[in-house]
């Protein structure tokens, strides 16, 4: 893509800017909390677009108050999964709703491979195209 | 951050207008007002209080010393205020800036302590998570440890209470609650729990006038009054209770309020006939006087009570 020079992947808020700092995480939090939406910590190491549901490190966090709580599990799981991407959502569970907020990525591994696009030849000459990520070439636990 | 940068133009502090900013004063004449007795308390959170305050004014001058440590432990016999005064204390913390919000998370062991391996840290890092901001109460600590189990998951919820406590000071307050005795058992099992507290407060039994004194406040608060009979009644009733076993102070005193209610309620009902607010407010000397606690006094209770009557 030209307009991500950098091979990152962008998906969800801020995905464009350079990483967020703690204390742009806390602010950011700390908006979800004020509209009452839990506010979750998930990880995956197959960032596909179509891979909606990553991993959960523990439940989403009701009825918290403050911040400081929810930085505390992302640290935790930065120091449990240093090299996955991890992302931070946040869910709105107002009746009818109830969907994710907010969603944006507070870490990602360094060396980011990508995807390519792969051709399928099918029926006749026509072509089917599918993104793949070159990360899953290899087997989970070694992808980065 | 460069001292000298942070340092107002005048280089001084105000000190007059952070209090009366703090709003602390209103929520410490509430204290005085609401609160009976309890003076070693109320002195322990002024000055508390005056601490912050200072500190605040410190930091507007660039001086730092880094936050205090406010890790309380409040030993005392039931009924003795505990828990309201942790309340207060959730709100006063707020008020001097110390915690962000100011909630109050009440737990006690069940609530941190899991039931099979690996269920206690989550457990207890969600309760902690949910108090971060605010001020995490403890009730009856000392079931945290059992030394009589050498297995028991209590210790590993008071490792990561530990933790917490040292490493996000600025985060939580965390007051542990108890009986005298069995909190210092407590302390002394677990030295690094009792270094990581900063204020020990015990609160002291109530008096007899202080108790009846509670006693008016808290049927104020209900919406009862006391017939000046009924006042005397209750009077005998609260010192006669006193040298009972299982006297929980406060807790007694309003236990004994509710059972009155009810015979207050009953004698209305018996009466029938129209009511009007007075004889619906007005608690009745017999209302007080039909307790248990005046049939089954003690022997040497009994016999003073007799040559009275």
């Amino acid at each position: 893509m030209m307009t991500n020079t950098g091979n990152r992947i962008t998906q969800g808020q801020f995905s464009f800017l350079p990483e967020l700092t703690d204390a742009q995480i806390t602010a950011q939090v700390r908006y979800a909390l004020q509209n009452d939406w839990a506010v979750s910590v998930e990880y995956t190491d197959d960032p596909h677009p179509r891979n909606t549901y990553w991993e959960m490190y523990g439940n989403p966090m009701f009825d918290l108050k403050d911040p400081a709580g929810i930085l505390m599990e992302i640290n935790h799981c930065r120091k449990t999964f240093p090299s996955h991407y991890i992302r931070v959502m946040a869910f709105n569970s107002t009746r009818g709703v109830e969907s994710p907020a907010m969603s944006f990525i507070v870490n990602r591994p360094k060396p980011e491979p990508g995807f390519g696009l792969v051709r399928q030849e099918v029926d006749g000459r026509a072509i089917r195209y599918t993104v793949h990520s070159y990360a899953t070439d290899k087997p989970e636990s070694e992808r980065y | 951050m460069d001292a000298a940068e942070a340092e107002p133009d005048d280089g001084k502090v105000d000190l007059a207008r952070l209090f009366r900013d703090s709003h602390v004063q209103e929520v410490l004449e509430r204290l005085d007002h609401e609160l009976v007795g309890l003076k070693p308390v109320k002195t322990r959170i002024s000055e508390i209080a005056a601490l912050l305050l200072i500190e605040r004014g410190r930091k507007q001058l660039g001086l730092n010393a880094g936050a205090p440590s406010l890790h309380m432990s409040f030993t005392g016999n039931p009924g003795t205020g505990k828990t309201t005064v942790a309340v207060r204390m959730a709100e006063i913390l707020h008020n001097l800036g110390y915690v962000r919000h100011g909630h109050l998370v009440a737990v006690t062991r069940d609530d941190l302590v899991g039931q099979y391996i690996g269920h206690t840290a989550p457990k207890t890092k969600e309760v902690l998570k949910k108090a971060m901001g605010g001020v995490l109460f403890i009730d009856e600590a000392y079931y945290l440890y059992r030394p009589e189990n050498e297995r028991d998951y209590g210790q590993e919820a008071i490792e990561i209470l530990l933790q917490v406590m040292e490493n996000q000071r600025d985060d939580l307050v965390v007051i542990l609650a108890g009986y005298k005795d069995r909190m210092d058992t407590f302390f002394r099992s677990n030295p690094g729990m009792r270094s990581r507290i900063a204020h020990h407060i015990d609160f002291p039994d109530y008096s007899a006038q202080e108790l009846l004194t509670i006693a008016q406040l808290m049927l104020e608060r209900m919406q009862y009054a006391l017939s000046p009979c009924a006042r005397e009644a209750l009077q005998d009733y609260i010192e006669r209770r006193m040298a009972q076993p299982d006297f929980a102070n406060a807790r007694s005193i309003r236990n004994a309020l509710d059972r009155a209610r009810l015979r207050q309620a009953n004698r209305l009902f018996a009466d029938g006939g129209a009511m009007d607010r007075s004889k619906l407010t007005t608690l009745e000397a017999d209302d007080i006087r039909k307790s248990r606690v005046f049939t089954m006094a003690p022997a040497d209770e009994t016999r003073t009570a007799t040559t009275r009557e």
